[in-house]
């Protein structure tokens, strides 16, 4: 199989400003989907009225239906009833929509696992119920949650792929384009699966290496590695 | 008279339409989970051997399976062989390659799961009682294996139906390029319809998924010891 | 007469129809060491977390030099600050080290400056001879050693009062040692402390007062010594016989 150099040079700065437009658009999805899943982790641990009810409607809804047809709907369907959103936005929107889901239930399972001794100790020694959850609570949690959390960042970035579909100019569609225009499809392709391994490498690596230490530290378990989302 | 937008969906032989696309990908779906379960209880048992370099093969094909999204998965079996390798794969058929391959990848990180979590003495019990190999795996191993494995299986399965919703993106005619169809069929006369039809499709989308994964967390609550 | 530091008045408790505390009334001086005893299930635990605004009670009210438990959710944390509490389960924080563990609650609830919490911590743990675990984490140090840094943590918020949940019953022997040599110290140095406890020989040792539950009541209440050498009522006598092993074998 011989590669057309020439033409992947050429076709870098199209990967490059795609690369870049898909990592902004995973980071702040990532961001607001982790607030999500903390706040409705805590509605539903506290069992707040209602509010607990409408999280699980949510959550299923979230966990049935592909980003796809979020997205679909996002785009193509809330513009007839006069909510026009931009192409980012919506994007945006439907991986947090998706993604606050998984995150919830990946703190939940992290808040569950802290002890109420640890809850009790840390109000004991006078720390406010807010102070207690800063310093004691969460951290404990969040040592618990890494394994399912850090699967859930990546199953989030590699589900940025289909954003093409609302007008963003990603990886896949700067690869479609080429492979429809051009036929170089080798070349595309390869840039498309390198473009995508330099994000998500690195990010499996640093994941990995985050719960090594945790281990030492004397919790964390089993690693992320096993790729599944959370249930 | 102008048919109002959610009428467009009982209209004609739509709604029949749109089950049919539901229909395709539902098909897919069962079709790859199929050949993902059988091949993958083989991998699954692959990833396990005693040989480190088929150990470390399986590693790799499934990290690499797994790092990449799906949808760049289907590019390079649809655009990708049809270019180099010369096939002409229909999306279908990249689709069925493509979700079979994830699928055995997946399913057999579960089997070998389970299979490392089973206790040594369960093993050493069989053996001590005169059982062969294969006894072994059909009498001890694979009943018990079978307990953490379902719900697991089940919820792989619900992913998977969900993914295959990107075989739109290389040209299936499913559920979905029904509805756009649909939409753009009636475009001048309902305009809105886009937002009813999307809605029903993530209604049926839903429908399928759900019965699904409350199964596996039945099933997952019913035989925790 | 000594300055009554926390004073408990008519405390009713019940978990559902089970009465736990029952119209409790109680007072603790200044730089008295109290223990409690009584058989399980008397509510000894739950008199010490009401104390602590860890348990809610129906009626009656408990007061810290005046101020009462019950009166200000936003003010519990701070109330929390003087009453010093050692858990049975010698629970430190997991994430911190020993040093961290120490000065969570002096830095961020009392808001003392670090260095000066960090020098006073040395001391302290000096004093125990752990000066050296300084760096070391929970699941580092013996069920003992854990226990002494958790009295520690206590006490460097520098309480009024310092209440002991049985906090030898997980230890092994040889650690209770350690650790009731500890509490020994505390107690003579004139601290405040009400004590939950088993060890009866220790209780006899420290004790200034005793008081013996039962079902969520006072049924005794003697001063140290007078309690062990001769228990007024036949409750007490019995749950005493029951730790006498002269007349077996």
């Amino acid at each position: 199989m011989v590669l057309n150099w020439e033409f992947i040079e050429r076709s870098l700065p199209l990967y490059q400003d795609a690369f870049f437009i898909t990592l902004k658009l995973a980071f702040l999805g990532i961001i607001g989907a982790t607030i999500l899943g903390l706040l409705i982790a805590i509605i539903k641990i506290k069992k707040i009225p209602i509010l607990s009810q409408l999280s699980q409607l949510y959550i299923e809804l979230s966990r049935n239906t592909p980003l796809l047809i979020q997205l679909y709907f996002l785009y193509f369907g809330l513009p007839k009833i006069g909510i026009i959103l931009s192409s980012e936005v919506c994007a945006v929107s439907g991986l947090i929509f998706l993604g606050g889901s998984y995150m919830a239930e990946s703190f939940r399972s992290g808040l569950e696992a802290v002890s109420k001794t640890q809850y009790e100790i840390g109000l004991s020694i006078g720390l406010s119920p807010i102070k207690n959850m800063i310093y004691v609570i969460l951290p404990q949690a969040f040592a618990v949650a890494l394994p399912s959390f850090a699967a859930n960042v990546i199953f989030l970035i590699k589900e940025t792929s289909v954003f093409s579909i609302v007008a963003i100019a990603d990886l896949m569609y700067v690869a479609k384009d080429l492979i429809g225009i051009y036929y170089e499809t080798d070349e595309a392709l390869l840039l498309l699966v390198l473009s995508y391994l330099i994000i998500l490498l690195p990010v499996s690596i640093v994941f990995t290496v985050i719960e090594r230490r945790l281990r030492y530290a004397g919790f964390g378990n089993s690693s992320h590695l096993s790729g599944q989302e959370s249930t | 008279m102008q048919d109002s937008a959610i009428q467009v969906i009982f209209r004609g032989k739509n709604l029949l339409r749109l089950f049919q696309g539901l229909w395709v990908t539902i098909e897919l779906s069962m079709i790859a989970i199929l050949i993902s379960i059988l091949l993958g209880f083989v991998f699954g048992i692959l990833m396990t051997s005693r040989f480190k370099w088929i150990r470390g093969i399986c590693r790799f094909y499934l990290e690499f399976i797994r790092i990449m999204p799906q949808l760049v998965l289907l590019f390079i079996v649809y655009f990708g062989f049809a270019r180099t390798f010369n096939i002409n794969f229909s999306g279908e058929m990249a689709a069925i390659i493509v979700f079979s391959m994830w699928g055995t990848a997946e399913m057999g990180d579960l089997v070998r799961g389970a299979l490392t979590s089973l206790p040594r003495h369960q093993i050493e019990s069989g053996l001590a009682i005169g059982l062969n190999q294969k006894q072994l795996y059909w009498y001890v191993i694979f009943p018990q294996i079978l307990r953490q494995l379902i719900p697991q299986a089940v919820n792989l399965m619900t992913r998977m139906v969900k993914t295959t919703s990107l075989i739109v993106l290389i040209g299936v005619v499913e559920v979905v390029k029904v509805g756009q169809q649909i939409i753009e069929a009636n475009r001048l006369t309902v305009p809105s319809s886009a937002i009813w039809i999307y809605g029903l499709i993530f209604f049926m989308y839903f429908a399928v998924c759900f019965p699904i994964s409350r199964l596996s967390i039945y099933l997952e609550s019913k035989w925790k010891e | 007469m000594a300055k009554k530091i926390l004073e408990i008045n008519n405390i009713n408790k019940s978990f559902g129809t089970h009465k736990i505390l029952d119209g409790l009334s109680l007072a603790v001086e200044e730089g008295e060491v109290l223990v409690i005893l009584g058989p399980s299930g008397c509510g000894k635990s739950t008199l010490l977390r009401c104390i602590n605004g860890l348990e809610t009670f129906e009626s009656g009210e408990i007061t810290l030099e005046g101020e009462s438990v019950l009166a200000d959710k936003k003010n519990l944390p701070k109330l929390r600050q003087k009453i010093g509490m050692v858990f049975q389960s010698y629970d430190l924080f997991p994430h911190l080290n020993v040093m961290q563990n120490l000065t969570l609650g002096p830095v961020k609830a009392q808001g003392r400056p670090k260095a000066d919490v960090e020098t006073e911590a040395r001391e302290l743990l000096k004093r125990v001879g752990l000066a050296d675990k300084e760096e070391r984490f929970a699941r580092e140090l013996s069920g003992g050693q854990k226990q002494r840094v958790a009295i520690i943590r206590s006490l460097l918020l520098h309480p009024e009062v310092i209440l002991f949940d049985e906090v030898t019953a997980s230890l092994d022997p040889e650690m209770v040692r350690e650790v009731l040599d500890l509490i020994g110290e505390l107690a003579h140095e004139g601290r405040t402390m009400i004590i939950v406890t088993h060890e009866l020989q220790f209780a006899k040792a420290i004790a200034d007062r005793v008081i013996f539950l039962e079902n969520g009541k006072i049924i005794e209440e003697s001063q140290g010594k007078d309690f062990f050498a001769s228990p007024k009522t036949q409750r007490a006598k019995d749950f005493l016989t029951v730790f006498d092993y002269s007349t077996i074998g």
